[in-house]
Parts: C-alpha cells; structure tokens; sequence
C-alpha cells in the first residue's frame, strides 16, 4: 500500500481482529475477518459491525443553508424535519453524479452530510466553489470515527450499549446523552444504524458493539450486501459522466424545486427517457461469478456495455450484475450474455433489488 | 501453517499450487496457505481434458467471493483429468486444499522439471 494511504482510527483493533485489509478510496480498510460469504449471513440473520471510519463528515449551518443545500443537491432538503435524513446526490452541470451522500437535519439550523470516503476533497472543494453568504461549512472527516451496526438484531444490540436511548425512526438521526450521533441508515438492506463518535474512541465503541454480539464486517461482505439490495456504489455504479435518471434514481430528485445544479439535464432526460439505465441483471446460467467490467453482449452477440458492478450473490446463490445498456435492452426479462474470460454465459434483466428487503415486513410483526 | 503440517509427499511452486507426482501423471491443487488467503472459494474454472499446457501457463481458474484467481500448471503435461467435485462443491479447495480439492491432473511430458520444484520444507520457508 503506497505510503499517502489513510488508516482508520479503528485499524489497531482491526489488525489485533486478524482482518486483512486493502486499499480503498484512499484508505487501508478490512475487506473481512474471517470469511465474507459468514459475514454476509451474519448481517442478513443477526447483527454486524462495519468500520465507515473512512466515510466523510460535513456539517453546514448558517442562515441560508437549507437553501443553499437545495440548490447544491438532487433531494429536498427543505422537505425535511429536523431529526430527518434522506438520501441524496451532488450532481455536476452536466446532470453527472460527483457523490451520492445522506444529508441529515440535526436541528433547524444544522445539517450533517455523510460523503463518501474517495470522494471527500473533491465534495467540499465543490461546495466551498460554489458556497454562499450565510452557510459555513465543517469538514470533520478526521475527528469522526464511524460504525455502520446492521441486522435484525441491530436494535437489540443498540439496547445493550445505551438502555436509556432511543434509536430515531428510519432515516432519522438523533444524539445521545453522551453527544454521539445515531442515524438510523445503512447499506445492507437490514434495519440497523449507523453510528459516529469522537475518532479516539471509536475502538472502545466498535469493541462494546462486538462484545454486544455484533460480528466485525469488512468491505468486502458490505458490498455483497449492497449489490443484493441494487444500492449503488459511486466509482462503479455512479459517475461523473452518468445522471441519477439513467442510474434509476430519480425518486431522489426533486425536480419539482426551481433550481439545482444538473436539473435541466434530468428534466430533458426524464421528459425523453434517458439513452442508457443502469440494469439490474441475473446470470440463469451456472457459471463463474460476474465481476465489473465483464462485457454485457445482446443475445445476438452484440456488445452492449460492461458491468458495473458484479458479485456471487451470497443470498440468493447466483451471479447477480449491474450494468448500464442502451434503453431498448433494458426491460424486465430481456436475455443477454455476459462474456467471462471469452466464454459467455445466458443472464436476463430483473427487477431491482434482487433481494426483496425483509425490513418492513420485520417491523410489521416486531 | 508450519511445514511439518505440509504433506511431505508433495511439491510446491512460488505460486502456491502443489503437485502429487505418482509416475507419469501429476495431480495439482493449491495450498493451505492459498486457499487460508483466498478464503470463501465460490467458483472452479477447470481446463478442458486434452490441453497441452507449458509449466507456469495459467490452466484453471478459483474465484473467491472477491477475486479471480490464476491457477499456474506446476509442470509441462496434458490435462488429463479434472476433478468434477470441485465445481459442483467449490469449497472443498477450502476444506481439503489437498485431498479432494484438488483440481486437475496432468500426463508430465518433462520430468525434469520436477526437480525445479519447491519441497515442502523450502515450501514452508516460503509462506513464513
């Protein structure tokens, strides 16, 4: 690993764990401790716990910040109360997604932004570009250490640590007595929560979490948890050069608002439909496990595009992909072929997600 | 892993696959070690019976959840055979990285370079 590499504040605990760790948007992170395939089941069966130490922390207050934020983001920060959070986008003019984020209201003139880990200098330099009077920015990405607790066990585990709290409501955020701050988000799919605190004491946090019954989870079970859910992930399933329309995000974008930066770009894209969509796609056929940048060919052999993202679904026990492919090939049932290696093998387009999430279903009978 | 856990019938190459050498055929997987790095192996690409392969040419493939990975031919031969447990079950590579997870077996065509190859004792050196 080069020696620019940032270390999470959690990393002595990671090593003392026996996590192997790998680079990762600048960070040397665990991509898993014992086994990916027991991670993955123990967050879809019981409770993880996942170190998003290198994910970034903004906070904007001033007068005009929600203002300002809705001109900035895709969603309708004005829409939320405080204690809400909602998943959101910063686009460039060309409608391109920079970083998807959450953006959470802490208080009425407070609001947290959690960013991704590659893309923090690159997100505030743009919002300090484009700032305006009467918001101030915070970057604290290094003072915070984050904890992403996921599964159906999630809140139980929660309970353990802090019996006098009460998590918020889905998407919500609240702080405890202690000033740690608990968002009731994540990437999985499962209930769960996404937890930060001062970054000197993330590993006594992360430990009581695991001592709680949480399993330690690396990067690489978080990202067959995601795929499983279609969430995408920016510099794979996202990029400058893709809009949040062909991408199948557009319930994150208010194009209701009057203004935000690549709004017209989605209007058009929307009123027209977009050329390309980012395609939920199943392998039917037995084979290797697709990974990104595997050609996606038509059934008549046509190369369409390449995958974006690619996993063995653990869950489900097949090949599941996405990729971006012309409109036309883009419907659900659509066969098509995914070359690996030179040898192809039958898929077909689905409906996303391909794990249908458990999490309201859970709630209704808790 | 300590060499003294190391089958002593067998010999290895720097890139972690061994070779169970019984006359003329050899029989090929990859080590503890390798599968202990790999963990949770998902998928076995096995070569087709007949290939003539140089020794270091990469002649199968095993994929973990996250990676796919080269499986290099310790020795000169044709593929022979190619075990068929390993597709259907690709955790045996895991398992029993030396019985019967191995992967393909091979008609040796130059027995000299067997003696190129790393005992497990040199072995054990190797992955510390």
């Amino acid at each position: 690993m080069s020696e620019n590499v940032l270390h999470s504040p959690l990393e002595a605990a990671h090593l003392a764990l026996g996590a192997k760790l790998i680079p990762f948007g600048g960070w040397a992170m665990p991509v898993q401790y014992t086994s990916i395939l027991n991670e993955h089941a123990a967050v879809r069966e019981k409770v993880g716990a996942f170190d998003i130490s290198h994910m970034g922390q903004v906070f904007v207050t001033g007068e005009n910040h929600i203002a300002w934020l809705d001109r900035l983001l895709t969603n309708c920060i004005s829409k939320l109360q405080p204690g809400e959070g909602q998943y959101t986008m910063m686009l460039n003019e060309k409608g391109g997604v920079i970083d998807d984020l959450i953006a959470y209201r802490i208080s009425a003139d407070e609001t947290f932004l959690v960013i991704n880990a590659s893309m923090i200098p690159e997100d505030v330099a743009w919002m300090e570009k484009h700032l305006a009077s009467g918001v101030s920015l915070r970057n604290e990405s290094d003072a915070w250490a984050g904890l992403a607790i996921q599964g159906p066990d999630a809140v139980a585990t929660f309970s353990k640590l802090f019996s006098n709290e009460t998590l918020p409501p889905r998407n919500g955020i609240s702080k405890t007595a202690g000033g740690e701050i608990i968002c009731r988000t994540g990437y999985t799919g499962e209930d769960g929560f996404e937890f930060f605190c001062p970054a000197a004491e993330g590993i006594e946090f992360f430990n009581a979490f695991i001592n709680a019954g949480a399993t330690p989870c690396g990067l690489g079970a978080r990202d067959t948890l995601r795929l499983e859910m279609c969430y995408p992930l920016n510099g794979n399933d996202l990029s400058p050069e893709r809009s949040p329309i062909e991408a199948g995000l557009g319930f994150f974008c208010d194009l209701e608002k009057p203004e935000f930066i690549g709004r017209e770009v989605l209007l058009n894209q929307k009123q027209n439909g977009p050329a390309f969509k980012l395609t939920a796609i199943e392998v039917i056929e037995k084979g290797p496990p697709p990974r990104s940048h595997y050609p996606v060919l038509s059934e008549s052999g046509e190369v369409l595009g390449e995958l974006s993202s690619g996993v063995l679904s653990p869950t489900l026990g097949k090949g599941i992909a996405m990729a971006y492919l012309p409109a036309a090939y883009t419907k659900i049932g659509t066969s098509l072929k995914i070359d690996v290696r030179g040898r192809q093998f039958a898929a077909v387009t689905v409906k996303k997600p391909f794990l249908k999430s458990t999490q309201s279903s859970k709630k209704a009978s808790a | 892993m300590s060499a003294s856990e190391i089958p002593a019938d067998l010999l290895f190459q720097n890139s972690h696959e061994w070779a169970r050498i019984d006359g003329d055929i050899a029989t090929v997987g990859i080590s503890d070690h390798a599968q202990a790095e790999l963990t949770d192996v998902v998928f076995v690409e096995l070569p087709p019976i007949g290939k003539t392969v140089d020794a270091g040419d990469p002649t199968a493939v095993v994929e973990s959840v996250k990676a796919a990975s080269d499986i290099y031919s310790p020795l000169s031969g044709e593929v022979v055979e190619v075990n068929p447990a390993v597709e259907g079950d690709p955790s045996l590579v895991n398992t029993a990285p030396y019985g019967d997870g191995w992967i393909f077996k091979i008609k040796i065509s130059k027995p000299d370079q067997i003696a190129g190859l790393l005992t497990p004792s040199a072995y054990g050196t190797l992955i510390g």
